[in-house]
Formats: C-alpha cells, sequence, structure tokens
C-alpha cells in the first residue's frame, strides 16, 4: 500500500521549547492512525503543521506522494482541532455550506453533499436552526459533518469524540469505519486509550516532542507482552509448583501465571492437565495500551509541557 | 482571492441580514429627522393666527404695523379701554394686545415702555416674530424722525463694507467659501476620524469572537490566516461603503422633503439651521447674511476633488487601521478588558489626527498640518482639512500625490505586520499578552 502521508524529521521549536523534535513516521493510505501522548507531547504542534497552519522549522513532510503545498494540499484535508467551534448566530445549513465552500466545493456540490450527509446523520430538520440553539452533541456531530463533507483524502480528527453520547459516539464511528473503507485515511489524535484500541490500526506515541512508539495496536501489545496468563480451572487443585511459571495471583478457582524464561504456554496446559483437572479457559493477559501509555510516559519521566516555566 | 472574496460575503452578508443593521442605517436618520420634523412643526404651527389688539394712544405706528403678508401674526389696531380689552381677551377674542402709553416716544425719551398683554404664555418663535415687526416698524419711525428716508435706508443698508482678501496665487477669495471650506473641511475629517472608530472596532470584535466562538483555527485549516483577515476587513468594509451610500441617499431625499413638507420654515431659516448637512453653511449665512452668497461659495467648492479624496481617504485610513484593529483582537481573549489596554497605542494616532485636524482647517498650509496629512497614520483625516480649502490654496498637487503615496504605503506596512501578529494570536489561547509580546510575533520570521 501506498502513503498518504510521510514525516521527515520534523522539527518546530519555540522560543522555549522544543514542541515537536525530529519525528519522523509514515501513514498507509486508508489506514485509521492514532496519534497518541500525553497533554502538552507536541501533537497539536505536529497536526498543525500536517495542515499547513505552521511551517516546520526544519525536516520534510510528503503528501500522497510529493512534497506538501499547504496552499493546495489543504483541499485534500478535513481537521477537526480540539480547539473547535461554529459560529453561533449563523444557521446551520448556511455555516456548513460556507465551510465546504472554503474547502473548494462549488455551491452545488456543496449543497448536494450537506443534503446527503445531513440525511445520514438525521440532522435535516436542523437547516435553519443556530448553532446556539444545538446541544454540545449535537454542535459536535455537526463539526464533523462538515469536516468529511468535502471527502477528503486525510481526515484528522482531535478528540471527535469528547461529549458525545454513546449514542452517537458510536454514529461516528461507524462513520469513521466508512470513510476509511472508501479510502480516506484518518489521523485520530486522543489521550482515550480504549477508543484507540477499538479503532486503530496504527500508532505513534509522542512524549516531550519525540516519537516513542510506533507500529500496529497488535504489534506494539506483543512487543510489550510480560508473558502473562490467566488460567481458569475446574474443581480442587493440588500441586501448582512447576519450573515452567511462576504463579503470580491466585483467584477464585484460577491463576495468574508467568511463563518462565525458556518455556512455552503449552508446558502450563501440559502440567494442568498431568495433575488431571478440568481447565475451563485459558488465555494471555496483554498489556492494555492504557498501561504501556502510563508506563513509558511516567519512565520517560515526563512533566507536563503546559506547566513549564513560559518567561 | 477567491476565499478572501467567499470570506468578505459571509462577513457582509451576516452583518447586512442582521435586524440591527436596518436599524441603524435607515432608523437612526429617520428618527434624527423625525425629531427634527416634529420639533419644526411645532414651533411653525403653534402660531395659527394671532391676532393682537394694539391700543396705540400715542399713535407711533400711525395706523400700521409692518406686516408681512401670509404671516400668522395680525395686528388690529382699536380704539377700546384697557379694561374692554381685557375683557375681550378673557373672551378670547383677541390673542393679546398690546397697549402703547400716551407719553409713549419713539426717540425713546420717555420713562413708560410698550405693554404687551397676552391671554396665554407666547410662544418662544411668535414672540420672535412680533418683537421682530414691532422692532422693525420702530426702527424705521426712528429713522424717518431723523429725516432719512426709506429708500436711502434702503441704499445704506445694501452698501457693505467689501474687502477684498486674495491669496498669492492671485485667486480672489470669497468669504463665504473660506467659511464653507472650514465647514466641509471639519466635517468630512471628523467623518473619517468616526469611521475608523466605529468600524475598526467592529472588525476587532469581529475577530475576537472568531477567536473566543474557537471557529478560527477550523477556518485557518481551509484558508491562510491572511485571507480570513483580508475577508473579514473588505466585507466590514463593504458593509460601511454601503452605510454610507444610504445615509446619504437619505440625507438627499430629506433636503428635497424638508422644503416641501414645510414651506413656512424658509421665513426662519435664517436663525434656525435645521438640516444637519446644512449646518456649517447656516453658520457661514450669519455671517455674510445671504442665501445667494452660500449658493455662491458652494459652486466654488471642487466637490469632484473632495468627494474622491474621501473616498480615498476613508478606504485608505480604514484598510490600514483595520488590520491593526484585526490585530489586536487577535491577542485578546474572551475579557474584552484585555483588548482595550491593547487598544490604546492604536488610537493615539487617530486621537492626534484629530487635533491636528482642527488646526488644519484654520491653517491649511502650517507645518503641523502639512506634516499631518503626510503621516499615514494621521493624513486620512488631516488631509480631508486641506484639501477642502481646494488646489492650491490648501494643498499642492504634489503633496496630496505624496500623501496617497504614503498611506498606501502604510497600508502595506500595517497590513504586513498585523498579519504577523494576528496568525500567532489568533490560535494563543489563555494567555494576557502584552504589546512587547505582540512586537516579538510580528518580528520573529514565519
Amino acid at each position: 500500500m501506498s502513503k498518504i502521508l510521510e514525516l521527515q524529521a520534523l522539527r518546530k521549536y519555540y522560543a522555549t521549547q522544543k514542541a515537536v523534535d525530529d519525528i519522523s513516521f509514515s501513514i498507509e493510505k486508508g489506514s485509521i492512525f492514532g496519534l497518541l501522548g500525553p497533554n502538552g507531547a507536541g501533537k497539536t504542534t505536529l497536526l498543525r503543521m500536517i495542515t499547513g497552519i505552521f511551517y516546520p522549522d526544519m525536516g520534510e513532510i510528503v503528501f500522497d506522494g510529493q512534497k506538501f503545498d499547504p496552499l493546495n494540499d489543504i483541499q485534500q484535508i478535513g481537521y477537526m482541532p480540539e480547539e473547535r467551534g461554529l459560529y453561533k448566530k449563523m444557521k446551520i445549513g448556511e455555516q456548513a455550506l460556507y465551510l465546504a465552500q472554503l474547502k473548494g466545493l462549488s455551491k452545488a456540490e456543496a449543497m448536494q453533499k450537506i443534503k446527503f450527509w445531513f440525511k445520514k446523520l438525521e440532522m435535516e430538520t436542523w437547516w435553519n436552526k443556530k448553532v446556539e440553539d444545538l446541544s454540545k452533541g449535537m454542535s459536535q456531530k455537526l463539526q464533523f459533518v462538515t469536516t468529511v463533507l468535502h471527502e477528503p483524502k486525510l481526515i484528522i480528527l482531535d478528540e471527535p469524540f469528547s461529549g458525545l453520547d454513546p449514542l452517537n459516539a458510536n454514529l461516528i464511528k461507524d462513520e469513521i469505519f466508512g470513510l476509511a473503507q472508501r479510502g480516506s485515511t484518518i489521523i485520530f489524535s486522543t489521550h482515550r486509550m480504549e477508543q484507540v484500541e477499538e479503532i486503530c490500526d496504527h500508532i505513534v506515541l509522542v512524549n516531550l516532542g519525540k516519537k516513542v512508539l510506533d507500529g500496529s495496536v497488535s504489534g506494539i501489545k506483543q512487543s510489550f507482552k510480560e508473558n502473562k496468563f490467566s488460567i481458569k480451572l475446574q474443581g480442587e487443585q493440588m500441586n501448582a509448583n512447576n519450573p515452567a511459571f511462576t504463579i503470580l495471583e491466585e483467584k477464585q478457582g484460577g491463576y495468574v501465571l508467568k511463563i518462565n524464561e525458556g518455556f512455552q504456554s503449552n508446558d502450563i496446559l501440559a502440567h494442568f492437565l498431568q495433575q488431571g483437572v478440568t481447565i475451563e479457559a485459558f488465555n494471555e493477559i496483554l498489556p492494555s495500551l492504557n498501561e504501556i501509555f502510563i508506563r513509558l510516559v511516567e519512565g520517560s519521566n515526563a512533566k507536563t509541557r503546559s506547566f513549564q516555566q513560559v518567561d | 482571492m477567491n476565499k478572501i472574496s467567499l470570506v468578505a460575503k459571509r462577513e457582509f452578508l451576516t452583518r447586512v441580514q442582521k435586524k440591527t443593521f436596518l436599524l441603524t442605517t435607515i432608523g437612526v436618520p429617520l428618527l434624527i429627522f423625525a425629531f427634527y420634523a416634529l420639533i419644526i412643526f411645532f414651533s411653525v404651527k403653534s402660531t395659527d393666527n394671532f391676532t393682537i389688539a394694539v391700543l396705540d394712544k400715542a399713535n407711533i405706528f400711525n395706523g400700521s404695523i409692518d406686516s408681512k403678508k401670509g404671516s400668522d401674526v395680525i395686528f388690529k389696531f382699536v380704539k377700546d379701554d384697557t379694561s374692554v380689552l381685557k375683557n375681550k381677551l378673557e373672551q378670547k377674542e383677541y390673542d393679546a394686545y398690546l397697549y402703547v402709553p400716551e407719553n409713549y416716544s419713539i426717540t425713546g425719551k420717555s420713562t413708560d415702555s410698550l405693554l404687551f398683554r397676552s391671554a396665554k404664555t407666547v410662544g418662544i418663535m411668535t414672540r420672535e416674530k412680533i418683537e421682530n415687526r414691532i422692532s422693525k416698524t420702530l426702527e424705521e419711525k426712528r429713522l424717518m424722525s431723523m429725516n432719512i428716508s426709506k429708500s436711502q435706508l434702503d441704499s445704506i443698508q445694501n452698501q457693505k463694507e467689501s474687502i477684498t482678501f486674495s491669496s498669492s496665487s492671485g485667486k480672489t477669495e470669497n468669504q463665504t467659501k473660506v467659511g464653507l471650506s472650514y465647514g466641509v473641511g471639519f466635517v468630512s475629517g471628523f467623518m473619517i476620524y468616526i469611521i475608523l472608530f466605529i468600524y475598526g472596532t467592529m472588525v476587532m470584535r469581529g475577530v475576537v469572537e472568531e477567536k473566543v466562538s474557537r471557529i478560527a483555527e477550523v477556518i485557518i485549516s481551509s484558508v491562510k490566516p491572511f485571507q480570513l483577515m483580508m475577508g473579514k476587513i473588505v466585507g466590514i468594509g463593504a458593509v460601511g461603503l454601503l452605510q454610507f451610500i444610504i445615509w446619504g441617499i437619505l440625507i438627499f431625499a430629506i433636503q428635497l422633503l424638508v422644503p416641501v413638507l414645510f414651506p413656512q420654515l424658509f421665513e426662519q431659516m435664517q436663525s434656525q439651521p435645521v438640516q444637519p448637512g446644512m449646518m456649517a453653511a447656516a453658520e457661514t449665512a450669519k455671517q455674510s447674511g445671504a442665501l445667494s452668497g452660500i449658493m455662491n461659495g458652494l459652486s466654488e467648492i471642487n466637490f469632484t476633488l473632495i468627494i474622491g479624496c474621501f473616498i480615498f481617504y476613508f478606504l485608505g485610513g480604514y484598510f490600514m487601521y483595520a488590520s491593526l484593529f484585526a490585530a489586536v483582537g487577535s491577542a485578546a481573549n474572551e475579557d474584552m478588558q484585555d483588548a482595550q489596554s491593547l487598544l490604546l497605542p492604536i488610537m493615539m494616532p487617530i486621537i492626534f489626527g484629530i487635533v491636528i485636524m482642527m488646526q488644519a482647517v484654520n491653517n491649511p498650509n502650517g507645518s503641523l498640518a502639512v506634516f499631518g496629512s503626510l503621516f499615514p497614520l494621521t493624513s486620512p483625516i488631516v488631509m480631508m482639512a486641506r484639501v477642502a480649502h481646494g488646489i492650491p490654496d490648501g494643498v499642492t498637487v504634489f503633496q496630496l500625490v505624496l500623501s496617497m503615496v504614503f498611506l498606501i504605503l502604510g497600508f502595506f506596512g500595517t497590513t504586513w505586520l498585523a498579519a504577523k501578529i494576528y496568525r500567532t494570536g489568533i490560535l494563543m489561547y489563555g494567555k494576557k499578552v502584552t504589546w512587547k509580546e505582540l512586537w516579538k510575533w510580528a518580528v520573529k520570521k514565519n
């Protein structure tokens, strides 16, 4: 698969801090990409460079095989920033039309697409309402529609689910999957790890302006696994001592085990089978992204940048 | 370019479609007009045929008081006694009576004075009319008693002292014209001053609104910050222009309407400036004492030049200052108070402009006026005062062109500077910004 976006040694320094310090990664077309990091890690600066709002001090951005040209390529990008909003006094239909036209759509084209999306997300009756009359969730939905309306090749969503109830969050999630299937690439920036695990194919974790992790969700989990297993047994168990594993925790009707070096999961099963107990369940415990995240960020002795002294 | 026009269109339409726009653009002038109309209406109409009985014991009026045709004050000479007159006053046969005591003398040596008694309090307009007519008649009688005939008097009155003022360019200056130039210069300079404030703060408020409602970043991911800023400035400038055109048409229409609605008005025209636009003219009318003088003076003022310059300096000044106002707006946070303190350095040159302008209308070629009309931050206000005096009396062609070039350069300068502040400020939240910081944003690269 070809790459939609490649970042090569990107740097952006502010007077007092290195917001983005030598970050490189690439994103494949049609994938859902997660950009993670604690507050102040440099995510927003990175996204602003990708959307052409900021220019990098050094490094290069390659968009769809060519050097990124902010003036023209932003038409191909839909960006929903974390700090988002709409004109409060403007009618919803007009607002969507205006934002679509700013993205280079003709009026007729924009109208047709707005109608399509409004129908899809059951927003048709909103046309003449004003944004100030909408609830937070509703305006979030509208914001999402205006971001994806022009069918951009690259959609950047910064915390898209904040303020949405589970029902609407699922609705938006389905749309995100649908867009990815139709060939759009989605960059998804958040610090809600359970959503990332659910949605993303590929993640990058940044901290203190540097990339600390890059890979697929399952690959990362594999590389951070601690060889822990949980086993559920039926009946009394007698001898649970075997050189193949160490017992970490004894639970009602089971154990949490860690395989010792040089052994395999089958060795555990063999041990319990020999004992003649019925095994009800046996599975590997993989670390959650949340745990990995906390381990990496805490390990780096991160201090949130927003609290750093700025003169 | 297309995006600037899209942004401008939105800014223009959202403002023009608001009810407050209609209210301020059409409502306010109409309200002022209605207010004036009411005042005029009551002052003119309050005196439907005021009949005054004159009991002329000394026979000084000789049976007639200078009577104007169509006037609503009527003098009626009677021979009744004062007590009878009092009665008739109560029966409303007369509105008032004038009693001239027997030993009253027009040479003014008598101790008795004229006695005027009315049934009700007399309105100020009517009182003025009565006073005017009585004293005019008395004046004539006094002169006649000194053997000066009416025709002699008329010829004296028509012989005015006339001094010819002329400038070194050899052109004769008409006093009315100088007065009118003063008025036109002052009014147009002042109007530009008001425009800079009203529309400048409108731009600033628009920027703050965009920032506070957090839509700035959404928009900036589709258009360049510069395009957003320019679009806003152009859109609001168009609103201002439209508003001025409507006001112009309304004032023109009202000026046509006033004489039709209130024909009696011209009787009082000389002492009562009514139409707002004619204020300055009426001022000078007092000095010269003739309406025809105004017309003469008006025809000598080069209105094409003034209107042309007004539009140029209106747009130039607005565009130059609007970007500065936008920059201040971009640095503000939720609290408008922050913006107020940042605003001061922008308002200073505007205020200096109006101060220099007041000097320049009197002395269009003083060194301060010349400096003020060339310096781009004050020239939109000051130059109007000089242009009103015409070319080359007020300003030379060279200076005018130089000033225009400076203004255009100033516009590029402030816009370039403001755009840099704007692009940083519009995305900066939760920080109180000082001018020192704004300067840093302006000079840093990118």
